[in-house]
Formats: structure tokens, sequence, C-alpha cells
């Protein structure tokens, strides 16, 4: 079966792969493109640390045909930090012990982020409700919660 | 397995490939058919899409409302005409899943899935459909009864009428995990009230059978009453009947037929 060529932003980068009929977002980006920053988790929508950002909107990878990424712009994890230094999401996930093993830390910055992009200072509940798609087993959520609201508390800089 | 990928742009060009082929799924927002892929379905061989513009239109600013199949519930979410429609588009998923999953697919997901529908099948929705002859309008009901053999037709909008009123129209899901979970039982009550008395009870119940069904002992004990405490219990008591729910790690048979009637008490009269 031929392949299908594929152009679309990684990371502001323009990308150009070819892939087979049916393949997911996330095996483009692991297998094709050498981003390992998205984790496979369940492969079904329930787990959430597939999670990566098309046109600025949270996207479960795994669950996203790579061909309808075609011209469309594509952030994950390995965007995220600024130049040198880690993005205040990540030096407050640091900070706040918010990754243990740190599966779920990919999906979690990036559910973060899109949050933060859309409403910059969240109420708890809010925030809950950002991270809600996205399962943590070590953590017990209220580091992860606290790290995204000292973000949104300006009490983090880069 | 590889499989091959045909796009349309046009509604009616997916329709047609779609019922030509049996092997042809059309992908919607990918959370069913993208998942079946990942788990190795091989009775997938063709995936069909469509870049129809008609498949996301929202028509919310009249009494009758009509959803693109194509519209996700994140775009429910955001426009505030479908407030009706707000509490059972965020029961479902979190917010990645809401920005991908679509009102056409939900009416295909199967338990502990398909929350939305329910809330549809409580609104008396009705599905437009186009297989190889042509479009036509299937009432939700007549369609669900039929989900199986319904793969090889592509479900073009879905429209329903606006409640009357806030207190017209409940929802509720019952999960273990909050805010986020699969569905132990859903509940959605359409009661439109005409001279203090109900007129056309509809209440749809979520894995209560394989698919969503309608509690018809319990709309038959809501009708011509007003919603006091004893019609309340009768309906109540009525919930289980016509049910064949299935045991799943989320809860047992048993447990779902014992809980039905305590919700469906809940939503009607109105307790968190």
């Amino acid at each position: 079966m031929s392949k299908i060529p594929l152009q679309f932003r990684h990371n502001g980068r323009e990308v150009a792969i070819f892939v087979d009929g049916g393949t997911n977002l996330l095996v483009a980006l692991r297998e094709l493109i050498g981003d390992m920053t998205p984790k496979f988790g369940c492969g079904q929508g329930g787990c959430g640390t597939c999670s990566v950002m098309i046109d600025g909107e949270l996207h479960l990878s795994c669950l996203t045909l790579a061909e309808t990424v075609t011209g469309r712009s594509v952030e994950t994890l390995d965007g995220m930090k600024q130049g040198p230094n880690l993005h205040p999401l990540q030096r407050a996930f640091a900070d706040n012990f918010a990754a243990q093993c740190g599966y779920c830390t990919p999906g979690m910055l990036m559910a973060a982020k899109a949050l933060l992009d859309r409403n910059p200072s969240p109420s708890r509940d809010e925030v809950i409700e950002a991270i809600s798609g996205n399962i943590c087993r070590c953590t017990g959520y209220e580091p992860i919660i606290n790290a995204i609201l000292a973000v949104a508390g300006g009490r983090v800089s880069a | 397995m590889a499989v091959t990928v045909k796009t349309f742009a046009s509604a009616s060009e997916a329709a047609g490939a779609l019922s030509s082929d049996r092997s042809a799924r059309y992908l919607g927002g990918g959370t069913l058919v993208m998942r079946a892929l990942n788990e190795g379905d091989v009775s997938i061989s063709t995936i069909v899409r469509a870049q129809d513009q008609a498949l996301t239109r929202i028509e919310a600013s009249g009494p009758r409302v009509t959803l693109g199949a194509s519209v996700t519930f994140a775009r429910i979410l955001a426009e505030r005409d479908l407030s009706f429609l707000h509490a059972p588009a965020r029961s479902i998923g979190g917010p990645a899943v809401r920005n991908m999953g679509t009102v056409g697919g939900n009416l295909f997901a199967p338990n502990p899935y398909g929350d939305f529908t329910v809330a549809l099948l409580a609104l008396d929705a009705t599905v437009a459909v186009q297989g190889g002859f042509g479009s036509r309008d299937i009432g939700i009901e007549e369609f669900l009864q039929a989900r199986d053999r319904q793969a090889g037709t592509l479900v073009l909008s879905i429209s329903c009428t606006r409640p009357a009123s806030v207190e017209a129209f409940r929802y509720r899901k019952i999960a273990r995990i909050k805010p986020k979970g699969g569905s132990v039982i859903t509940l959605a009550a359409h009661l439109p009230i005409s001279g203090g008395r109900i007129a056309g009870a509809r209440i749809a119940l979520g894995s209560m059978a394989p698919t969503q069904i309608r509690a018809r002992a319990a709309e038959r004990a809501l009708e011509g009453r007003s919603l006091d405490a004893a019609t309340i219990a009768a309906a109540a008591s009525a919930a289980t009947e016509g049910t064949s729910p299935s045991d799943n790690a989320l809860g047992s048979a048993w447990y779902r037929r014992e809980i039905v009637g305590v919700h469906l008490r809940r939503l009607l009269s109105g307790q968190e």
C-alpha cells in the first residue's frame, strides 16, 4: 500500500513525512519525527499522556489520524521550553514535586498550557477540570494542581 | 495493518463510499474509530472522511436546534444558545475528548459511553442520515434500535426542539470518578408542562440496556400528572421496567437496577 505524504508545522518548524494509511499522530511524532515527548499510554483516549495541541486546541494524538493535521500546527512538550530555559509550567512542576514517575507529565503540561493559554487565571476547579482527562497514578494530583495554580498566580518566573 | 483513507469534499460522496464498502468506517472525531484501529480491529480496512462544511454547522437561534454530525462537544459548550445541552456535553471525557468527539459519533458510542445520546433521546431528536439511496430523517429511537445495521449510513445532522424552560429538561450522569469517568448510569428527562401537568414526558437511560433506552413505564407514571412527591415516587419505582443492564467494571447489573430509581427520583425532585 502506498505511503501518504504529510506536511505540517511541528513546534513551529515545517516537517514533511510519509505515513501509512491509518497511522495515528502519536506514532508519526514518535517514530517518524523523533519527538518522544508525547507518550503512549492506553491508545483509547482514557489516560491523556499523548496530549498535544493542534492549532492551539488540546487533542489526543493517539486518536488523531495523522493525515488530518496536514497544513496545521502541532505543539508538543518538546516545543514548550523557551530556549535554554524551562517554561514556567515546567519550572512549577519541578518546584512543586508535580512529577514522580513522569509518564503523565507531558500530557499534564500540555493540558495545563491549553488551559492557561485560554484562561491565564483559572480557579482551582477550572484547573481540576482542565486536567480531568489526564491520569496520574503517582502524585494524587494535588502537587500538579498546585503547580498550575502557582503559574496562574504569577508565583513562578521562568 | 495499513488501511485506505478516502477523503471526500462532500458528505454525499462520503456516504456513497461508506454504503458500498462493508469494511469502511466513517471517521468523525476519531475517539471511536482510531481507538478501534489502535486495538487492531481488522474489520476496518477503509476509513472514509468528509470535509463538508455542512457537517459542522450549528443552527441554534430558533426553537428547533440542528447540530451537524461533526459538531464537537467543545463547540456546544461554547454556544450560549445551546445551554440546555451544556450539562450532557460537559459530562463527556476531558477537554481533549470534548475537542475531538462529535455529536454524530456519540450516537454510535457503546456502553459506558454515549451520554450525549441519552440527552438527545429524551429530547426526541431526529437523525438525518444519508445512505446509498439519498438522505432521510429517522427518529432517534428507531435509529438506536437499528444501530448495529447503521454502519453503512452517514449521519448528517441531529435536530431537536429546544425545551420550553430550564426545568423542563434535566440530565444526570452517575460516575465513580469526578469530574470525568465512564457512566454507571445516565439519565435524562424531558418534562413539558401544560396547564400544570406533564404532557409528553420522555425519560431516557444510558447503561441500562445494550443501547440507550426510554423508561416508558416511568413516562406513563408521569404523564398527565403534576410533578408531586407521589408522582415522582411512582415514576422512580417503575424505572427498571424494560431495562436489561449488564455487568461491567463500573458497576454490576444488579447495582444499576438498584440505583436507577433512586437517581430518577433525585432528578425529578431537583435534588443535587
